[in-house]
């Protein structure tokens, strides 16, 4: 938080059909609508959060992500993120105030891997779902699916992974925590945090910009990913690799599809991080270790199913 | 025995496919690898298929991968293809991996 970046604050996903999306995300990842708008789109949020939404689901023609936004501590702190992302070079777009309803007014810009960002102070704050602000109880009672704890960090496919980490590293605080690094020293993939988490975004280099891989939600314990596990097959839902663990982050992981075929994942544990913490390296030639430390080998559709 | 018969001619393949269900989740619960997986839901564009004969409903799809006129021509993907006759289709991906 060393510019004043908080923490991720929401993802906008594009979804082929709006009612078996919602399906899928309260029903099995355990999120909570909290409302609707007039375009249709449907906000939801997991229970720990304290403010209003953090996933927003819209209808349209192809899926993927609109947008991830990035909360930041303050109305001082937009104003000179947004004049440093412009001093940069980047153009910063704005979004009024309520275009998400019960947000304050956003600033957009698209980094070079082709993926849009956005910075925001206010957002309404409900609290958590379900429990007290004083002498809160452990957990809310009817909670659904996987019971997830928050939304947590994304990943990205794209280009231009050096011009990114000035933008986020540079212009906006972010620290490095683990990246990949090939024989010739490019870096092919980077894993980005405002906080002690190991990651609240993350790139991995592909040519084509734009490319979503991921929403990732958290869990506490390796017991909740394995009855996650359980609630996929009992839903039939599309699989794609785990329950295991990753070499990046060492994070203990399940990925899965929604029904338009974004990829989800949910999570518990991984390593932690502090801005005085050197980067871990992994090489790009024990990649398959990297990304699924037991297989030690990579399977395809991870690296090259996207929307 | 499934509802409808799927021959896959680029790898020569056939297998039965139930009334209602995918030919790619077919294809799956036969242990058959004749057209790649992908996200099974429409997205990815990883299983597509050219479907030469038959006829077939289809559910929802990106239209990035599956423009109207890809669709017209029988360009669909597997996983959001639904047999209402037999079907000879075509892979091209793996058509291409083949004979790379």
């Amino acid at each position: 938080m060393i510019k004043g970046v908080m923490r991720p604050g929401h993802v906008q996903i594009r979804v082929l059909d709006i009612d078996e999306a919602v399906k899928h995300y309260v029903e099995l990842v355990g999120l909570i609508e909290t409302d609707r708008d007039e375009q249709g789109r449907v906000y939801l949020k997991a229970w720990t959060e304290v403010d209003k939404f953090s996933v927003v689901l819209r209808e349209a023609d192809e899926p993927g992500c609109d947008f991830m936004g990035f909360k930041v501590l303050n109305e001082d702190v937009l104003n000179q993120l947004e004049k440093d992302l412009i001093e940069f070079g980047l153009d910063v777009e704005h979004v009024p105030a309520e275009e998400l309803k019960d947000c304050g007014r956003r600033i957009r810009f698209t980094v070079a891997s082709g993926h849009a960002f956005e910075l925001y102070a206010d957002k309404k704050y409900t609290g958590k779902w379900g429990v007290s602000d004083v002498n809160p109880e452990a957990w809310p009672r009817g909670l659904k699916g996987m019971k997830t704890v928050r939304f947590d960090h994304c990943l990205f496919y794209g280009p231009n992974l050096a011009e990114v980490y000035d933008v986020f590293v540079n212009v906006l605080g972010f620290t490095l925590a683990e990246q990949v690094v090939d024989p010739e020293g490019t870096r092919i993939a980077q894993f980005l945090t405002a906080s002690m988490k190991e990651h609240d975004l993350a790139f991995i280099h592909s040519d084509k910009p734009g490319q979503f891989h991921h929403a990732s939600f958290f869990l506490e314990t390796w017991e909740d990913v394995l009855r996650a596990a359980d609630l996929i097959s009992m839903t039939d839902t599309s699989l794609d690799i785990g329950p295991t663990r990753h070499g990046l982050t060492h994070g203990k992981t399940i990925y899965f599809f929604d029904p338009s075929g974004n990829r989800c994942e949910v999570f518990c544990g991984g390593d932690y991080t502090y801005p005085d913490h050197k980067p871990i390296t992994w090489k790009a030639e024990d990649l398959g270790k990297a990304i699924f430390y037991h297989d030690r080998v990579l399977n395809e559709r991870f690296l090259t199913v996207l929307t | 025995m499934g509802a409808y018969q799927v021959f896959n001619r680029t790898t020569g393949e056939r297998f039965s496919c139930d009334e209602g269900q995918s030919v790619l989740k077919a294809m799956e619960v036969k242990g058959r690898k004749c057209v790649p997986v992908g996200c099974r839901g429409g997205g990815c564009g990883f299983c597509m298929i050219k479907v030469v004969s038959g006829s077939f409903e289809c559910g929802k799809m990106s239209k990035r991968h599956c423009p109207p006129e890809a669709v017209e021509n029988g360009e669909v993907l597997a996983c959001r293809v639904y047999p209402t006759r037999d079907l000879v289709i075509e892979c091209p991906s793996v058509a291409e991996s083949t004979t790379a």
